[in-house]
C-alpha cells in the first residue's frame, strides 16, 4: 500500500481530486493507491469523464479515447504512471 | 447447471401465461386499475408489452400511445401503427415537441454540443449523438462518452466530452423520457388504468433508463427478460416482422444511434449469453469455450456488466426515508 506523501505530488493531486469531486468525502481518499476504481465503485461513466478532464487541466495531459482504459485510469497508481509517461513523452505503454 | 448457447431459450407459451397473470393480478387486485397504458415506440420491447397487455385486458382496456418529438425517426410511428393494427387497438398520437420546446430541451442540449463543436447548427442539418468506444471485447477501454456530429455533407466527427457538457446533454435529453412518462400517466389516470413499463432486464439491471422517465411505470412485466428472450416472445406473440427486424435504437438523439454504440458495446446475442453465464457463476474460462471467445474477452465483458450494475444502483433505489426517531424514554 502506498500513502500520500510530499514525494508524490501527482498521486496527492489525484487523491485530493477524487475525494473532493467523486467521493464527496470529508475523510479524504482512504483507499490504497493500487485499489481498482472500478471494482470499488469509486468512479462511474461520469467519473471517467471527470478524470480525463482533470488530468488535462491539472497536468496538461490529453488522453486519446483508446488511452482511456483500465491500464491507465483504474487506480491512483496507474493514473499517476500514465501522467508521468505522457509528460515524459514515453508513448510505449499508452 | 450446464451452460450452453441454448441457455437463454424459454418456453414462450408458458412465459406469456406467467406474465399475463402477473399483470392481471397486480393491476387489478393490488392497484385496483382496470386496464393498461403502454407507450409504443415502434421498438421490440414496447411491442411485446403491448401484446401482453392486450392479452391481459383485451383491446378495449389497452391504450397504446405514440409519443414522438422532432428528433424521432418517422419509421417509429409507422411501425407503432402497424403494431396497434395487428393487436386491434387504435393508437393515440401525442407529439411532445411543443412541450420540449417549452422546457428549452433542444436549446439547452445544442448549447452544450456547441461548446464542443462550435459549428453545430441543427437548422443547417447538423445532427448529433453520444457514443461509447466500440469493441468492448477487443479493447479494455472504459465507458468514456464522446459526442459524434453528423455534418450536412454526411461526414462524421467525434470529440470527447467534458463533464459539464456530458451532464448538460444527458440532462436535457432526459426531458424527453420524462415528458413521455407524464403523458402516459395522463392517459392512465384519465381512465383509471395503470402505466405498463417496457424495460427489459438489460435496461433495468444495467441502468439504461431514465429515472422517473421510461423507468417510471406502475409495473415492469418484462424486466426479468434478456433482450434476446424478448425477441423470442415477440416471435411467439406475432409482433410485426418490421419491428422484429429493426435494430434496437435509442431514438433520442437527432443522429441515428443504436443501443450498442450508446450503451451496451456488444451485440445482444453475445451480451445476453455472457450475462447469463455471469449470473449463474459460470467461470470466464468455461463461458469462453461455449461462446467462442477468449477468456480475457469474457472477463472484460463480466467486468463491464458488473461495473454498470454497481454504478447505476441509485437509479433502482426508491427515495430513502428516515425511520421515525425512537420514542423518548419515559421519565
Amino acid at each position: 500500500m502506498t500513502n500520500a506523501s510530499q514525494a508524490q505530488p501527482i498521486e496527492n493531486a489525484i487523491r485530493e481530486f477524487i475525494a473532493a469531486n467523486l467521493l464527496y468525502s470529508a475523510e479524504g481518499f482512504t483507499y490504497a493507491d493500487d485499489v481498482s476504481f472500478m471494482q470499488e465503485g469509486i468512479i462511474d461513466s461520469l467519473g471517467v469523464v471527470e478524470l480525463v478532464a482533470f488530468v488535462q487541466k491539472q497536468f496538461g495531459v490529453i488522453a486519446d479515447q483508446q488511452e482511456v482504459a483500465p491500464d491507465n485510469f483504474d487506480s491512483v497508481a496507474k493514473l499517476a504512471a500514465f501522467v508521468r509517461r505522457k509528460q515524459g513523452g514515453d508513448q510505449a505503454k499508452v | 447447471m450446464q451452460f450452453s448457447k441454448k441457455s437463454l431459450n424459454l418456453d414462450p407459451s408458458l412465459e406469456t401465461d406467467r406474465i399475463v397473470r402477473f399483470i392481471q393480478q397486480n393491476v387489478r387486485q393490488t392497484m385496483r386499475r382496470s386496464g393498461g397504458v403502454v407507450g409504443i415506440s415502434g421498438g421490440i420491447d414496447s411491442a411485446v408489452v403491448l401484446a401482453l397487455t392486450v392479452r391481459a385486458f383485451g383491446p378495449q382496456k389497452t391504450v397504446g400511445v405514440m409519443i414522438p418529438e422532432k428528433d424521432s425517426d418517422p419509421i417509429s410511428e409507422k411501425l407503432a401503427r402497424e403494431l396497434a393494427a395487428k393487436f386491434g387497438i387504435t393508437p393515440i398520437l401525442e407529439s411532445i415537441t411543443g412541450a420540449l420546446q417549452g422546457f428549452d430541451c433542444y436549446r439547452r442540449r445544442d448549447d452544450a454540443i456547441r461548446r464542443v463543436f462550435p459549428e453545430f447548427d441543427d437548422a443547417k442539418g447538423y445532427k448529433a449523438k453520444l457514443v461509447l468506444p466500440p469493441d468492448l471485447l477487443e479493447a479494455g477501454t472504459l465507458n468514456f462518452f464522446s459526442v459524434t456530429v453528423v455534418k450536412p455533407d454526411g461526414s462524421e466527427e467525434s470529440r470527447p466530452l467534458g463533464p459539464r457538457e456530458f451532464l448538460e446533454i444527458v440532462a436535457a435529453s432526459n426531458l424527453k423520457q420524462r415528458s413521455r412518462m407524464s403523458m402516459l400517466y395522463y392517459h392512465a389516470e384519465a381512465r383509471n388504468f395503470a402505466v405498463i413499463g417496457t424495460g427489459n432486464k438489460n435496461e433495468h439491471d444495467q441502468g439504461f433508463f431514465v429515472k422517473y422517465g421510461d423507468g417510471g411505470a406502475d409495473i415492469q412485466p418484462i424486466a426479468h427478460l434478456f433482450k434476446t428472450q424478448v425477441y423470442q416472445l415477440a416471435h411467439y406473440l406475432g409482433v410485426p416482422e418490421g419491428i422484429q427486424k429493426r435494430t434496437p435504437t435509442t431514438d433520442t438523439y437527432s443522429a441515428p444511434q443504436n443501443q450498442k454504440e450508446f450503451f451496451y458495446r456488444l451485440p445482444f446475442e453475445t451480451l445476453d449469453l455472457l450475462w447469463f453465464a455471469l449470473d449463474h457463476e459460470v467461470t470466464a474460462g468455461e463461458a469462453a469455450k461455449v461462446i467462442g471467445l477468449s477468456e480475457v474477452q469474457v472477463q472484460r465483458a463480466y467486468d463491464d456488466i458488473t461495473r454498470k450494475h454497481r454504478t447505476t444502483e441509485y437509479l433502482r433505489l426508491l427515495p430513502p426515508v428516515l425511520p421515525p426517531a425512537a420514542s423518548a424514554p419515559a421519565s
